[in-house]
């Protein structure tokens, strides 16, 4: 015999033996073969075989062997649907047994069958089972609601048992409540505009005294109920307050945990300069204090909390540090998060007994926990300036140790204090330099190579250093590259005479041996500032620094709203809205901290907090610590805007200036026909390339055409322009449904602006649009915002906004734009055409010099023609008016009593368009030539 | 809440598994084994996230519990039910091992459909659970009996059933404290705590109503404004100030919140009563005096002075320092004024060990290392020294004044119940940095 009997079966041939025991005459070897299919389930076996035989083990008035039936058929009910039919019976008789453990048994179980068929049979046993005269029976019938509701919520309302819910709230058993409770919380949640936890002050009262006398757990589930009420005022709030703070003596920590919540949360709402408020703040610090003596994966939780609450309320913990204090034998995850919260309490009251203890714990064997308690002395520094010097050394003796990790992580750290305290420190550069070769990390690297170039005349070798780095510039990560790049151009503005040829190495390095688009945009960005105004770079490049703020990883204001209310749960263990890591509708309300009923004078309270007191600047990580693109960012940039070029007398001549080098870029400056794909479109204007359709011309004056007819919307404001409505799907051919629209550019956004007219005799609904491909990508931006069911001869105005970032296809013609829309009688398809000129952007205005040379060198055949006729205006009128259309008018010119516009448009896609408008005074024709 | 429990052995394979929720599947299971329990480093979390489903863990000797949601739970309440889930099987079946858990896989399957309803944890006292889940099977349960179990298990006072009947009353109270401290080279007290529990022990009969009072501060200078105050003056000394304390479910919350005493019906047999912590005047029993000197590259000289600091009459006792020792170490010399004392290469530490020492006494080690010469940069750490022992008083000076018990039911009255009071200080986390 084998050890453990359960647990050493498996083949097929074993099914047969299994089958032949279950329906055996013997009690007891009926039960055994149960045991056995139960442990082969559990290992992960298919014994779903064998439903029948166990289904006919059913009836029996053995507890136990009915138990692990029921087990069996949670698991293989909805791989058998048919069969699980044959259960139901026995289901339906249990429900009505004289014993209430089996009664209560049978509706636990039968709600966790999800099997269709037997959800129906189950809503009679269920009601009476509500009802039921025992609470044991009551308290396991209110979760079986919920487990309905997750199979059938349609069901579950139309069979009223949410009334019967609600009801069960004021039932005179506490454990009945909680269930209760959490049933309907449960049940709200997928329901976020119901008003099902209808809570008002009565039932907040019920609920609070039922807190009293439940478990544990069923206080965990008031009381994360609770926290979602709203009190009506500041009077309220604290008389919950006052009933919930005895939970903070609770020995379960969940319960501690959400009493905290429901406190953080009311808290808001009082008065600071209330009495209450201030002892409220003092109750709350023991309790947080002693989770930390729970067991360390609570500690854990706590320690996540408590990271939060000290940054919502910092005066909670301000004299506890000391518990922060590490312990050896704490866990990696319990170091690591204690770590966080002394920096968060470091002040200058108790800088330098967390000092002496950052210096200990650098000095300990985990990697993590080293890199970060060195980082924690350097946040100290920036932090508590008074404590900047003893940092420093303390940094100082901490390279000394030459331990690699440590060193580099210190040269980080120092970096950031160099920043926020300049010209007090630089004498350290000397140790640094010292260790240049131990650096193998980028980020220290990177750091190193700030100093550097930020200190470049204080340091006599710097060009070595700076070279020395060179040699193996491919092999960098991209943040050293673009710092190396950035810290010899600051070598080269401050020593310009030595450091010529390392400027020009580092700037052909970087724009043609790299595959890297934002090094190459960043180096030709340097090279046109070098070449053309080297003051002006010199202005730009060693411009004065922000300085750093003292908090590094402060979460955003609203997020930590957010997750104050969340405090206990995952979400604050995540540091995430629950949306972040839930599926589907739970969870997705996000929750806010209740505004400040009394006093809006004292700065921070409730959500005024965000408007009245100004957030320190967050800077989002030390990662993208300096995210100051001209001077000092240590990773690439994520979105790099157009050079601040300086704009005066940039002649292409003067272009030359650094020698060979630069024809590259002279050349890339060209815009050939091949306009979108030449990469210099990418470097000059930050628009990306984009492929060009060959047959761009004639359809563009197409649509033209239609813009330039300007006599015909004389009238219009200086708005853009937008065609009026058209019929685009007549009400014949949609059942009933009329849809007229028009397209429109609002305040940057293109906007689908349609009238959906119910012909037909019935109620529409569910809207929702959809697009098919097109050539410019253009796909609705949200959902259509049809909110309420159009009734019949009742007709309603949408404007969908739309992006240009959908996939494209080139369309027949150029501006086709294919909609699917459908309601809830059937789907219906239209197509119209949208004005060209509403994909003209904003930023279309190009430089009068770049105009030039485009124009020069776009090949004439790319050039179309065509005249407007019977326009009135002249030629201002007609540029305004253009203006409002995001056309620009770069130059007018005067010759032989014409007048001659010179404009230019870009597209989403960043395709320039560029036209000459000839205005010839009296003649109401304008002559329009676009090329492109 | 939470969709599914899994406990597994430690090589991941698994012991059971039950799933309360339908957006669980099988998958789940092993994205655990394989990316905790498998995973080739070290635990950085006890929550972990794989694909969008949370996983808490907890561990037990070798036995890995894991719970899983996909929803925003509340994590602290997984993690006390995963303790609690521990208890009760304990309290079931004793120790929690691979061999007892496949023993009694159809009893923890019943435990779990019973505490745990579709991811809500029930009623998980085990006083109640004995009741009605026992492995014999419930036999010919009267009505009034079954009745009996569901109030119970639903009632205000699930941890006690009616009817307990003793010849003799009885209780025991347990005053465990353990001391926390770390000090600095030099003697300075960096952070010391007290972390204490009275843990009761009660067979009494019938539902008695206790009161439970000790030498709180709060309650002594209230009491002390009312008498004479030399009173006051003298009993101001003798109490202690206790900075939070948290409570078993049966004490009344509410009434400890407002009146400060301790009242409640005890569940029956042992369980802990309170908790607590202290931060103020600690008697620390032991102090301990490092010295350690580098000689060279290849030795270290240490020398370790304990001085015991309480009434000489009383005894400490299972006294054991460890001294921790470099990894290159190669020889260990010691000698010890009293007890016995080992270098340990395994554990890295040099073991003295003292079986009982009387209070104001002193004694002291002196050790000499020699080390290997290694190339190592990296700096021996000097973990701190740590100190383990057992004292016959409570560290923090809290005092039992009394524990009252009314039951007016029975015929018994307070003085008829026989009480014992024993106080035990233990050490916690006892280190000094060298």
């Amino acid at each position: 015999m084998c050890d453990f009997p359960f647990f050493s079966l498996v083949c097929t041939g074993e099914i047969f033996e299994l089958k032949a025991e279950l329906n055996s005459d013997k009690k007891e070897k009926k039960k055994e073969a149960v045991k056995k299919v139960i442990a082969s389930m559990t290992v992960g076996k298919d014994v779903s075989a064998l439903f029948p035989d166990v289904v006919n083990c059913m009836q029996t008035d053995n507890l136990e062997l009915k138990k692990l039936v029921y087990l069996y058929l949670m698991n293989y009910a909805k791989s058998q649907p048919d069969m699980a039919i044959m259960a139901v019976n026995t289901f339906v008789k249990d429900c009505e047994d004289p014993n209430p453990l089996i009664r209560a048994l049978a509706v636990r179980t039968m709600g966790c069958i999800r099997v269709d068929k037997i959800t129906e049979y189950l809503c009679e046993p269920l009601r009476k089972c509500l009802k039921d005269e025992d609470p044991y029976v009551r308290k396991t019938a209110a979760v079986c609601v919920a487990k309905l509701h997750d199979i059938n919520a349609q069901l579950v309302e139309d069979q009223g048992f949410l009334d019967t819910l609600k009801d069960l709230i004021s039932d005179s058993n506490p454990m009945v409540v909680a269930n209760a409770v959490a049933a309907l919380s449960e049940i709200a949640e997928s329901h976020p505009n119901s008003n099902l936890l209808d809570l008002n002050p009565q039932t907040i009262n019920k609920l609070l005294t039922a807190l009293n006398e439940c478990t544990e757990w069923g206080q965990i589930f008031i009381l994360d109920c609770l926290a979602n009420y709203t009190p009506r005022d500041d009077r309220e709030s604290q008389s919950i307050c006052e009933r919930v703070t005895p939970r903070l003596s609770h020995a379960n920590s969940a319960v501690v945990l959400s009493a905290v919540k429901v406190l953080m949360k009311f808290m808001e709402m009082l008065p600071k300069d209330l009495d209450y408020y201030g002892t409220l703040l003092k109750k709350l610090a023991p309790p947080l204090v002693t989770l930390l003596s729970a067991e360390p994966e609570l500690q854990y939780v706590a320690l996540r909390n408590i990271n939060l609450i000290v940054q919502r309320r910092p005066e909670i913990l301000k004299h506890e540090m000391k518990v922060f204090f590490v312990k050896y034998n704490d866990p990696i995850y319990v170091k690591l998060e204690k770590l966080d919260i002394m920096i968060r309490l470091a002040s200058q009251a108790n800088i330098a007994q967390v000092l002496a203890e950052l210096k200990e714990y650098a000095t300990e064997v985990d990697v993590d926990f080293v890199r970060k308690a060195v980082r924690a002395i350097g946040r100290c520094a920036i932090k508590v300036e008074q404590s900047a010097e003893r940092c420093v050394s303390t940094l100082l003796d901490l390279i000394q140790t030459k331990v690699n990790y440590v060193v580099q992580e210190a040269i980080v750290v120092i970096k950031d204090i160099f920043r926020k305290y300049p010209n007090k420190y630089e004498s350290v550069i000397a140790t640094l330099c010292e260790n240049l070769d131990s650096l193998d990390e980028p980020e220290a690297r990177a750091a190193m190579i700030w100093i550097v170039g930020e200190y470049a005349e204080r340091i006599d070798n710097a060009d070595e250093l700076l070279e020395s780095f060179l040699e193996g510039f491919h092999d960098e990560s991209t943040q050293v590259q673009l710092q190396l790049l950035t810290a010899i151009v600051k070598l080269f503005l401050k020593k310009p005479t030595e450091t010529q040829e390392l400027v020009q190495q580092v700037l052909s390095l970087a724009t043609q041996d790299s595959d890297n688009p934002d090094l190459r945009d960043r180096g030709y960005i340097y090279w046109r500032l070098l070449s053309t105004d080297p003051v002006a770079a010199k202005e730009v490049v060693l411009a004065e620094k922000p300085l750093i703020s003292e908090e590094t990883d402060l979460i955003e204001p609203t997020l930590l709203e957010e997750l104050i209310c969340h405090i206990g749960t995952l979400a604050s263990v995540y540091h995430k809205p629950p949306s972040a890591f839930v599926e589907g509708s739970r969870g997705v309300q996000h929750k806010r901290l209740p505004g400040s009923a009394g006093s809006a004078d004292s700065p921070d309270t409730g959500s005024a907090a965000g408007v009245s007191e100004a957030p320190p600047a967050v800077i989002p990580s030390q990662g993208d610590l300096l995210g100051d693109l001209l001077n000092l960012d240590l990773t690439p940039p994520t979105t790099s805007g157009p050079p601040p070029a300086p704009s005066s007398g940039m002649q292409m001549g003067a272009m030359d200036l650094l020698g060979g080098g630069l024809d590259s870029l002279v050349g890339l400056l060209h815009l050939g026909g091949d306009l979108g794909g030449s990469p210099a479109m990418g470097a000059g204007f930050g628009a990306p390339p984009t492929a060009m359709p060959a047959s761009f011309p004639p359809p563009v004056s197409g649509g033209l055409d239609d813009l330039f007819d300007l006599g015909g919307s004389v009238g219009m404001p200086m708005g853009a322009y937008s065609p009026p409505k058209s019929i685009w799907l007549p009400a014949m051919k949609a059942k009933g449904l009329e849809i007229s629209g028009t397209f429109a550019r609002r305040a940057g956004v293109i906007q689908m602006e349609m009238t959906l007219t119910n012909k037909a005799m019935s109620i529409m609904t569910d809207f929702a649009i959809q697009f098919n491909r097109n050539s410019f990508g253009l796909a609705p931006a949200g959902p259509l915002q049809v909110l309420t069911p159009v009734g019949p001869n009742q007709s309603i105005e949408v404007a969908l906004p739309l992006s240009t970032v959908g996939p494209v296809m080139k369309m027949e013609p150029l501006t086709n734009l294919q909609v699917a829309v459908k309601n809830n009688i059937d789907v219906f398809y239209f197509s119209s055409q949208y004005p060209i000129s509403m994909l003209f952007v904003e930023d279309g205005k190009m430089e009068r010099q770049v105009f030039l040379a485009t124009w020069k060198d776009i090949p004439n055949d790319n050039e179309a023609q065509f005249q407007i006729k019977d326009c009135h205006l002249n030629s201002d009128a007609a540029s305004s008016k253009l203006q409002g259309s995001n056309v620009f008018t770069i130059a007018k010119r005067t010759v032989e009593g014409q007048d001659m516009l010179y404009q230019s448009m870009k597209l989403t896609n960043g395709i320039w368009v560029l036209a000459e408008l000839r205005v010839q005074a009296g003649n109401p024709n304008y002559t329009v030539s676009t090329v492109s | 809440m939470i969709g599914g429990l899994f406990i597994y052995n430690h090589k991941g394979e698994v012991l059971i598994s039950r799933v309360y929720r339908d957006d669980i599947g099988r998958n789940a299971v092993d994205a655990f084994r394989v990316n905790v329990i498998h995973a080739r480093q070290q635990v950085r979390s006890p929550v972990t996230n794989i694909a969008r489903t949370s996983f808490f863990h907890v561990k037990r000797s070798n036995i890995w519990l894991a719970a899983v949601t996909k929803q925003n739970v509340n994590a602290a309440m997984v993690f006390e039910f995963l303790y609690k889930m521990c208890d009760v099987m304990t309290a079931y079946f004793g120790k929690i091992s691979e061999e007892n858990i496949k023993n009694n896989f159809v009893l923890i399957y019943e435990l779990l459909d019973e505490i745990l309803d579709f991811g809500y944890p029930q009623n998980s006292e085990t006083g109640a659970l004995k009741t009605f889940i026992t492995q014999q099977g419930i036999k010919g349960q009267t009505k009034e009996e079954q009745s009996q179990i569901t109030s119970q298990v639903t009632g205000q006072i699930g941890w006690r059933r009616e009817g307990i009947k003793y010849r003799r009353n009885e209780l025991f109270l347990d005053v465990l404290e353990s001391v926390n401290l770390l000090m600095s080279p030099q003697g300075q007290v960096l952070s010391a705590h007290v972390s204490g529990r009275v843990v009761m022990k009660s067979y009494l009969s019938g539902m008695p109503e206790c009161k439970f009072g000790m030498n709180d501060k709060i309650v002594i200078d209230k009491q002390g404004k009312g008498g004479a105050s030399d009173e006051a003056g003298k009993s101001g000394k003798q109490s202690i100030a206790i900075d939070d304390c948290t409570f078993h479910q049966c004490v009344r919350l509410s009434k400890f919140d407002s009146e400060r005493s301790i009242s409640f019906i005890p569940p029956d047999g042992e369980y802990e009563l309170m908790r607590y912590r202290t931060t103020k005047d600690i008697i620390l029993p032991f102090r301990v005096i490092p010295l350690v000197r580098e000689v060279g590259r290849t030795k270290l000289e240490v020398k370790v002075v304990i001085k015991s600091n309480f009434k000489p009459s009383l005894l400490a006792q299972k006294i054991e320092v460890r001294i921790p020792t470099p990894l290159n170490t190669s020889g260990v010399q010691v000698i010890c004024m009293k007890g016995k004392a080992k270098y340990k290469a395994s554990e890295n530490a040099i073991v003295w060990k003292i079986k009982r020492m009387a209070g104001m006494k002193e004694s002291q080690i002196s050790a000499e290392i020699e080390l290997l010469p290694t190339n190592d940069k990296k700096k021996w750490a000097r973990p701190p020294i740590s100190m383990n022992f057992e004292v016959p008083f409570a560290p923090s000076g809290l005092k039992v004044r009394y524990l009252k018990v009314f039951e007016s039911k029975l015929n018994y009255s307070d003085h008829d119940v026989i009480k014992w009071v024993r106080y035990i200080g233990r050490s916690g986390i006892y280190e000094t940095r060298c």
